[in-house]
């Protein structure tokens, strides 16, 4: 009986994993293939471990393969974070059907270096305002 | 004790994530950009937990469960180096 419960978790997760390689090869934009990656690609492995518990069950086996689902549900989304906002600084192009980037007023490649090459300036601002100690120093 | 039809769906999971690894390859060699790259490396990073999960059933030794940490925790360690490399490089020249 249990063996058919580890057949099943291996056989839905290796065909997500599957469908998760596939979309890193055909979505056709960064966000897209990171949005494959993340999700289908952390539900794959976990199934896959599942079943492995259940070929051979015992307590050891599910604390370490507790452990490491909870490590790939922890982790994935940070990595994607991560990567993520390195890609939109790093230029990557969206897919031409994109139809709304809330994210560019935010946090745009070009903004970014604005930002970078004027962050002196900022700061002499910020010291000037009244009452700071740039400001008494100068009166 | 090994049932034919389990042997059978243990195949075509192990066909399953050949197909898959291939695919991520392809990816690999053709993302048109660096970022690209790393989520496809990052996708193979997870093959490999698929594969060593499934290694741990067909030899029948749980010890690939402990492989599965080392491989997740690199995995996650390379995306998040590899970001500020991209990162780090785009503030600096510019259009990459």
């Amino acid at each position: 009986m249990l063996m058919w419960f580890s057949a099943f978790f291996v056989l839905i997760g290796s065909i997500i994993t599957f469908i998760a390689g596939l979309g890193v090869l055909r979505l056709p934009d960064f966000f897209m293939r990171m949005h494959a990656a993340t999700k289908a690609g952390v539900v794959g492995p976990s199934l896959l471990l599942v079943g492995a518990g259940f070929h051979e069950p015992s307590l050891a086996t599910w604390i370490k393969i507790a452990l490491a689902v909870l490590f790939l549900f922890m982790t994935t989304p940070i990595a994607a974070h991560v990567l993520g906002k390195a890609g939109f600084l790093g230029g990557v192009h969206l897919w031409q059907g994109t139809s709304r980037n809330d994210l560019k007023k935010v946090l745009s490649p070009s903004a970014f270096l604005e930002t970078e090459s004027a962050r002196p300036d900022e700061k002499r601002k910020a010291d000037m305002m009244p009452g700071s100690p740039a400001t008494r120093q100068d009166h | 004790m090994i049932d034919p039809v389990f042997s059978a769906i243990l195949e075509i999971s192990k066909f399953l994530l050949f197909l898959a690894m291939i695919l991520v390859c392809i990816r690999i060699v053709r993302g048109p950009h660096a970022a690209d790259r790393v989520v496809a490396l990052d996708m193979l990073c997870m093959l490999g937990v698929s594969i060593a999960a499934l290694a741990a059933i067909t030899s029948g030794s749980m010890a690939f469960i402990d492989v599965v940490l080392g491989i997740a925790l690199i995995g996650f360690l390379a995306t998040v180096a590899f970001a500020a490399f991209i990162e780090r490089g785009s503030s600096q020249s510019g259009e990459n």
